[in-house]
């Protein structure tokens, strides 16, 4: 193999190389500056990121167990850069003392995570794919049990090694199934039937874990509430990222001749976890678990590009996951922001909001107004799209029942916006300024929520790549 | 680059230019500004419009504008008007003009006052303008959305309830609208070419039967909802009972135009067959409008109820007149838009103005104001005069071209219905006098309500740029029902094909 064939993993290769740098640069600090490591790896990071977007080779490696094209560089791409937010916005948080000992081990967790993940979307063999699956879920694990004296993370962090444990053996019983009637685990050589199918739909319901569908959606309240904010965020839309573009592909390319059965196993999931996940988030008052019930929400919504199913449905899921990954990362923003000086997390402690930190309710508006899909933002363009391509399958039903969806969830985004705006407070939280890096997170992700529903041109080239799979 | 496009520019750039400044009387003075530039552009574009007419140009759309947006997907940022549509730009722009002096005196949060408020108004500029099915929706749900920051937060009463009801009726309007128009767009494509959002083009295509049967009652409930359609009309009293007067103005006056524009401009012209087959349950439904509204409004003792009410009886008769399809009736549909929305708006905005004086909106807790505030009471009359119809304002000529077109129907339904419709203007009169009566003439119930001041120097231009546009209307309706006219001839022919 030669050098230059090695760089169609050139993903993989970087974040690794992050990764050694991040581990043996810590040792390089001193104990009283271990918080000049998160400048560090950020930047570092940062500039993966950017190489990232320039251009790269595709192709095929190691016998089709890896393969890289346009379209998972660019979600490759998307992750990255969500991946870097999430830095961004974790630094503040990483100061503080009680993380003082731990701030490295963050980062290596976090790119770790991330290169499972990348390795998954790149997969051509089952057994690529669950490597990358554990390698992607066990360090997000150790991450919601971050704050180690927290009881709540510490629950966090056990549910979610167990719960993704026993996903992961359905998901390792239905590749089985899938090897005992092809002796193959290459996605290229699988053969259909109704076994294969059955080994499909337990494969789908271990990554229906991942998205948390409902009715896998069961752990995510919990842990998303007890895991701090920023690896919250973390969960919410690079993990959750990552593994709808895995099934988006593992559907549309491995599964693509049982169209005709996961089509309905796609509908029905996706009727149930956008209610359930609206109807629960309405009750909520944590900021974290009211998010989480509409994360779940948000995944019912995106599983209507799948059901469409072609070109379109591909870049609408492609473009809504991006749209969302802005949106979602502004929106933890300001709550990492407001729990980091003052510790609330409520709804109703951000009564009053406007008056004190007006920028902040301003950013968190513009956040959930993208979620609820209102216009002018992207959320409009991106919950319209997805619209379109379930319709164009024929599914206007499912089209209703959406749209339907949309207005309830609009009632709870609304619910946070009236608290800030709307309701007075006696002691709301005081005026106070985030640190640089948040500011700048936060700024990329309004740029984001603003530009991306606008600029035609970056719909346009995804769709362009959403031709080859 | 048609210049239609500065109908949705100016209102953003004045937003912006809102936010440079900072004290509040500047605010107030780019605010009106802005809104003064987009009245001179409206008056600028009815000439223009009425020029290109007279020059022979018979094209269904002018001043058209088509740049592609999302090549993929068909969808293009395409603009045009037609003699609907410059009428209905014409009154947006007199009644948010209006609306920003009526709200002169809003004093919390100014700045985030008016930016949402112009906000709204870009949304119902660029909803008129549009051709483009997608753009269209997007401008739509622009001007739901500000409404409820700004009932929410500068509304009086019950306004988180009033709010929140209003803004989730509308937006689950908006669901039925998108089923809609995604069943218009995939069923738009001519022979398998390329699909469409836009309105021409979905024009020229033969819809199948069973997709219209389907789709036209989404899109025309859709509508409806903001068209304040019986049994959709519960969030109306209550938003526009809540909401700050401009809100009100804006609401009441243009913003369930939106509904009836978008019932006969999506809904009717694009799936006539559907249309014609079930005009029939829509007629029952909007008679019930008309008179349930009327009635509603005898029964309410608050002032804005009683214009909330009555503007679903008045909002109701277009869509009633609409459903009549026939030209005479769709015209007069037209023209009720545009009086009832100069009208209420005059009266949400006289209302705010008593309100601030007499701190009460109950009819009965005032009396003897004619006394003291006489130029806002004589226009008050003025407002209730064209809202029951008297001839020589705008009131008259919409209802009568209304009923004489509806009467063209000889088939006893449409007979029995019309006559029904009819009896509303009876009930009208009664609760407009009355008010009129008990508030404005005898003794002063409140010996506090003899020392107020009659209006200053903003709610005059207010008022006055209101009445002007009512009796202009009202003594010289043939320019503005000439231009409506023309321009109802190609959906009527669309429509009388399959009747």
């Amino acid at each position: 193999m030669q050098l230059n064939q090695f760089l169609i993993m050139q993903h993989e290769v970087l974040l690794t190389i992050v990764l050694i740098i991040i581990m043996i640069s810590e040792l390089n600090f001193s104990t009283k500056n271990k918080s000049k490591v998160i400048g560090f790896s950020t930047f570092l990071f940062g500039i993966v990121t950017v190489i990232g977007f320039l251009p790269s080779q595709t192709g095929v490696l190691f016998g089709g167990m890896y393969k890289n094209t346009d379209l998972t560089i660019l979600m490759k791409n998307i992750l990255n850069l969500g991946v870097f937010i999430v830095f961004l916005q974790s630094a503040e948080w990483l100061r503080k003392p009680i993380n003082q000992d731990k701030i490295s081990e963050f980062y290596l967790l976090v790119v770790a995570s991330l290169i499972g993940m990348n390795f998954m979307i790149s997969s051509g063999n089952f057994l690529m794919l669950m490597i990358g699956l554990e390698l992607a879920t066990i360090p997000v694990a150790a991450l919601a049990a971050f704050e180690q004296f927290n009881n709540k993370s510490a629950e966090a962090g056990i549910k979610l090694i167990l719960l993704s444990a026993f996903a992961t053996g359905i998901s390792v019983f239905g590749v089985s199934i899938i090897y005992g009637i092809n002796g193959t685990l290459y996605f290229t050589e699988l053969s259909s039937g109704s076994l294969a199918t059955l080994g499909m739909i337990f494969f789908f319901s271990g990554l229906a874990f991942k998205i948390s569908i409902v009715p896998f959606h069961l752990w995510t309240a919990d842990v998303y509430e007890g895991a701090p904010v920023n690896v919250t965020s973390f969960l919410s839309v690079i993990s959750k990222g990552a593994a709808v573009f895995i099934l988006m592909i593992v559907l549309l390319t491995v599964f693509k001749t049982n169209q005709g059965e996961w089509v309905w196993i796609i509908y029905a999931t996706a009727v149930l976890t956008m209610t359930i996940g609206n109807l629960f988030a309405i009750r909520q008052q944590n900021l974290k678990r009211f998010l989480a019930f509409s994360s779940i929400a948000q995944a019912g919504f995106i599983f209507m590009g799948v059901i469409g199913g072609d070109q379109a449905g591909m870049t609408a899921v492609v473009y809504f996951v991006l749209i969302y990954a802005f949106s979602n990362l502004a929106a933890f923003g300001v709550i990492a922001s407001i729990s980091n000086a003052s510790g609330k997390e409520l709804i109703s402690d951000f009564n009053g909001l406007y008056k004190t930190n007006p920028k902040l309710s301003l950013v968190m508006m513009i956040a959930l107004f993208s979620l609820a899909g209102i216009p002018p933002v992207a959320g409009f363009f991106g919950k319209f799209f997805l619209f379109t391509s379930a319709a164009s399958g024929g599914y206007y039903g499912l089209v209703l029942i959406g749209a339907i969806n949309v207005t309830i969830s609009l009632y709870y985004y609304l619910l946070v916006v009236k608290a800030m705006f709307i309701n007075k407070s006696e002691s709301p939280i005081q005026t106070f300024k985030s640190d640089g890096m948040m500011r700048v997170g936060l700024v990329i992700c309004v740029i984001g929520i603003i530009m991306v529903g606008f600029a035609s041109q970056i719909y346009e080239y995804i769709y362009s790549l959403s031709l080859v799979i | 680059m048609s210049f239609l496009s500065l109908f949705v520019l100016i209102p953003i750039l004045t937003c912006a230019a809102i936010m440079l400044v900072r004290s509040k009387s500047n605010v107030r003075w780019v605010a009106a500004s802005g809104m003064v530039i987009q009245l001179i552009l409206a008056a600028v574009l009815v000439v223009l419009y009425l020029l290109e007419r007279k020059a022979g140009n018979d094209a269904p759309m002018l001043f058209m504008y088509d740049v592609t947006w999302f090549k993929s997907l068909g969808i293009h940022y395409a603009i045009g008007v037609d003699g609907i549509s410059v009428a209905m730009i014409a009154l947006t722009a007199i009644v948010i003009f209006a609306g920003i002096f009526a709200s002169w005196q809003v004093d919390y949060l100014t700045k985030e006052f008016f930016i949402s408020l112009i906000i709204l108004s870009s949304g119902v500029f660029g909803f008129f303008i549009s051709i483009d099915l997608f753009t269209m929706f997007l401008f739509y749900e622009v001007a739901v959305i500000p409404m409820y920051l700004l009932i929410g937060i500068w509304g009086t009463g019950p306004k988180e309830y009033s709010a929140m009801k209003l803004t989730l009726m509308l937006m689950a309007g908006s669901a039925f609208i998108l089923v809609g128009i995604l069943g218009l767009y995939f069923n738009s494509s001519i022979d398998g070419g390329p699909l469409t959002f836009n309105i021409l083009e979905i024009a020229k295509v033969n819809i199948p039967i069973e997709a219209q049967r389907f789709f036209f009652p989404l899109t025309f409930v859709g509508f409806g909802v903001l068209g304040a359609l019986f049994p959709f009309h519960t969030w109306s009293p209550d938003g526009h009972a809540s909401a700050p007067t401009a809100v009100s103005m804006l609401h009441a006056g243009v913003l369930m135009k939106l509904g009836g524009y978008g019932c006969f401009r999506v809904a009717m012209f694009l799936m006539p067959e559907a249309t014609n087959e079930m005009a029939w349950f829509f007629i029952i439904l909007t008679s019930i409008s008309v008179i349930y509204g009327a009635f509603g409004a005898i029964m309410q003792k608050d002032l804005k109820y009683i214009n909330a009410y009555s503007s679903v009886s008045h909002c109701g008769l277009v869509l009633f007149a609409l459903l009549m399809i026939n030209q005479t009736a769709m015209n007069g549909a037209i023209l009720q838009m545009i009086s009832h929305g100069l009208m209420t708006a005059l009266f949400f905005a006289l209302i705010g103005m008593i309100y601030s004086r007499t701190h009460t909106r109950m009819v009965n807790e005032m009396g003897g104001l004619m006394k003291a505030i006489p130029f806002l009471s004589v226009s008050y009359v003025i407002a209730g005069l064209a809202s029951l119809g008297l001839p020589g304002l705008s009131g008259f000529v919409a209802e009568m071209t209304i009923f004489v077109g509806a009467f063209q129907h000889s088939d006893t339904f449409h007979r029995v219905v019309t006559i029904v419709a009819c009896a509303s203007i009876v009930v009208t009169a009664v609760y407009i006098l009355r008010v009129v009566g008990a508030m404005l003439m005898g003794p002063f119930k409140n010996e506090e309500h003899e020392n107020i001041k009659d209006s200053s120097w903003f709610e005059r231009i207010s008022v006055v740029s209101l009445i002007i546009a009512i009796v202009a209307m009202g003594v010289a309706p043939l320019w503005l029902s000439d231009m409506t006219w023309e321009s109802l001839t190609p959906i009527i022919d669309k429509l009388d094909v399959f009747s």
